[in-house]
């Protein structure tokens, strides 16, 4: 099981959040949401809240965002559901932070398909900069985890950062993406191989040639 | 043998073109799907039994008689439900991102075809959370084939009425065991229920359910097309079929790729991978089938069928296809013992065998690693494999320790020699 703790409930806490509320926008989406599950089971729609949530804290606190206490306790009021049960849902989750996070969540996936690959060089990269595991940076830049397989197997080693992919990765392509988010520039996503599009195999192309000029209907040939 | 442009299935897969319906349609998806739902829900059941399609999200269950088991009434009013399970996290699979990404419409399609022959009324996909922008093409174009009348009421003019709505996890493989994927689409943790009763007696809300792979709903309407014959026309009896391979590791271009079942390993390595890297006499050893599967070592996986018999008269399986390749340069504990890693990381922590023994099998595996161990405990790790193994409710147990069992089985002298070594500096 993963290793996983709250932010433990605090007046300051509570002064800080409190009275946090949906924003209009995120109020309809939150409809919406519950819309898409049977009549009396809009608990069904705790999930997608939570994220919904993490990313409303997210973008008040310039960061890729966290579930405080309060804000779970909302949802549940929502949801008519005892705040345990979001709680649970919240720490069984690996993707909803518990506690504060960095402007930018660096997750090194670290499995063995990305390990094969050189995920060790990553992982080492990012602790060159200062990163640790679980924490983040005193300039409230950077918070590190090494995650499981991220299934991106095909082009790996990869990097997942907030809501980005960064694949085909060494250490020295890594610090290039790291270094342009650090200026507030957004770098190409997906695999950082030159002449690779996506998980085709580099190079000449062995299957589906005729696809990369034109929208090929193989209909024809059958 | 060797499987043409004209006869795969995923035409966009490297997503060179765009995903978007009209491109779709224009490579032949959604092509009067009214006239493949006209054919009947029995007739479409019975072509997919026929292609000989097996469930593409590791355990090979025949499709086809999958959906047979939804009711074909219901006598008390509870609807039924397709669940897919797009909650793709074991680890080398990488399949299903490719077809969300990059050929969204024939998942949706499929959706359709398959809700239909087994009588649900609504599929929810069931995407993983950290496929963040795939779920954004996914809901895009079910918006788009809502937009189109595709789907929603009288869905493609079928005069069916079938909605698909997307929900996306939040970072928990076990969410992929079917159990535990509707346990999450309830709203609670993805933790496996009991069987039985199975989920196509009582399953998501209650309600019969079944729980399909992306990659089995998405060929769907292409075999409806093309025919049964067409499909089980490649790879070996009981092995039938086009499918996606994942070969990532130590070849010289990974990549995702559509092959014929039952392709020899190296003919797969040799023509989509630019082969092993420093060349085949460099290879250690492979697991064929996403980490749950033991490993195969360099000999016998060479000229072995890639399918389900096949891998499995090896003592290993196919899994979802995703191939992870070994060279010798690899310490080959230490990528087991990653695998134990992410079990223990991963296991739900409802049933203790599992709870507990992953755990322990990671720390004893990272003594393994390092040779600090005595010889004894690689019987008592096996025992305690044994002791997972088929001891909890759902299979993380087994797939915790299985590749340990594969370690062992295949690579005792090494770990043994780590041993000795170990005890040779220590006495220095």
């Amino acid at each position: 099981m993963a290793d996983r703790h709250i932010e433990p409930d605090s007046p300051e806490l509570r002064a800080r959040w409190g009275n946090w509320a949906w924003t209009p926008d995120n109020a309809a989406k939150a409809q919406e949401i519950i819309a898409r599950y049977p009549e009396g089971r809009q608990r069904s729609a705790v999930m997608p809240l939570l994220d919904l949530a993490q990313r409303q804290v997210g973008a008040e606190t310039n960061t890729q965002g966290w579930l405080p206490i309060p804000v779970m306790e909302k949802i549940a009021a929502q949801l008519d559901m005892p705040i345990i049960r979001v709680v649970e849902v919240a720490t069984f989750y690996t993707m909803y932070n518990l506690v504060p996070v960095g402007r930018f969540h660096v997750q090194v996936c670290g499995t063995t398909p990305c390990m094969l690959r050189g995920s060790d060089d990553l992982i080492k990269a990012c602790h060159q900069r200062g990163m640790k595991p679980g924490h983040t940076t005193a300039d409230g830049l950077w918070t590190f985890t090494e995650v499981e397989c991220m299934g991106n197997c095909a082009s790996a080693p990869m990097v997942q950062i907030n809501d980005d992919n960064y694949e085909d990765l060494t250490a020295e392509r890594l610090n290039t993406v790291l270094d342009a988010l650090a200026r507030g520039e957004q770098p190409k996503t997906g695999t950082q191989e030159p002449g690779r599009h996506t998980v085709e195999p580099v190079g000449a192309l062995s299957s589906l040639t005729a696809m990369v000029s034109e929208n090929h209907d193989y209909r024809g040939e059958w | 043998m060797s499987l043409a442009d004209k006869d795969r299935i995923f035409t966009n897969l490297y997503g060179y073109q765009p995903w978007s319906l009209k491109a779709a349609m224009a490579r032949g998806d959604w092509d009067n799907t009214k006239a493949l739902l006209a054919r009947g829900q029995d007739a479409i059941i019975q072509e997919i039994k026929d292609s000989g399609l097996r469930g593409r999200g590791g355990a090979g269950f025949p499709t086809g008689m999958k959906w047979s088991f939804m009711p074909k009434e219901s006598r008390d009013g509870r609807p039924s439900f397709l669940v897919i399970n797009a909650d793709e996290s074991e680890p080398g699979s990488c399949k299903d991102r490719e077809i969300i990404r990059h050929d969204p419409h024939k998942l949706i399609e499929g959706a359709l075809v398959a809700g239909f022959a087994m009588r649900a009324r609504a599929a929810y996909i069931y995407i993983r959370g950290e496929y963040i922008r795939e779920a954004e093409t996914l809901f895009a174009a079910v918006a788009e084939a809502y937009d189109a009348g595709l789907l929603g009421k009288n869905a493609a003019g079928s005069g069916y009425d079938f909605d698909v709505f997307v929900h996306r996890g939040a970072g928990a493989y076990i969410c992929g065991e079917e159990t535990a994927m509707i346990e999450s689409l309830e709203g609670k943790k993805g933790q496996p229920r009991l069987k039985p009763p199975f989920p196509a007696g009582a399953g998501l809300y209650g309600c019969p359910t079944t729980v399909n792979n992306v990659e089995s709903i998405a060929v769907a309407p292409t075999i409806l097309r093309r025919g049964a014959s067409w499909f089980s026309s490649f790879g070996r009896d009981n092995n039938k079929g086009t499918k996606l391979f994942q070969i990532s590791g130590h070849v010289n271009k990974p990549c995702v790729v559509e092959e014929e079942m039952s392709i020899p390993f190296h003919e797969l390595i040799e023509k989509h991978c630019g082969g092993i890297r420093g060349g085949r006499d460099n290879l250690l050893a492979v697991i064929p089938g996403g980490s749950s599967v033991p490993l195969v070592p360099a000999e016998q996986i060479w000229d072995a069928p890639m399918d389900f018999d096949g891998l499995r008269a090896l003592g290993s399986g196919l899994g979802t296809a995703a191939v992870i390749v070994m060279d010798k340069s690899t310490d080959i504990v230490r990528a087991i013992s990653r695998l134990s890693y992410f079990y223990k990381h991963e296991s739900c922590g409802q049933c203790t065998p599992c709870r507990e023994g992953t755990g322990w099998m990671w720390r004893v595996m990272e003594r393994l690693r390092t040779g600090d161990a005595a010889v004894e405990e690689i019987d008592m790790l096996q025992q305690v494999t044994k002791q997972v193994e088929g001891h909890t409710i759902c299979a993380l147990g087994d797939a915790a320790a299985w590749p340990i069992q594969g370690l062992i089985r295949h690579f005792r002298p090494e770990i043994e020699r780590r041993i000795a070594e170990n005890a040779r500096e220590a006495a220095e």
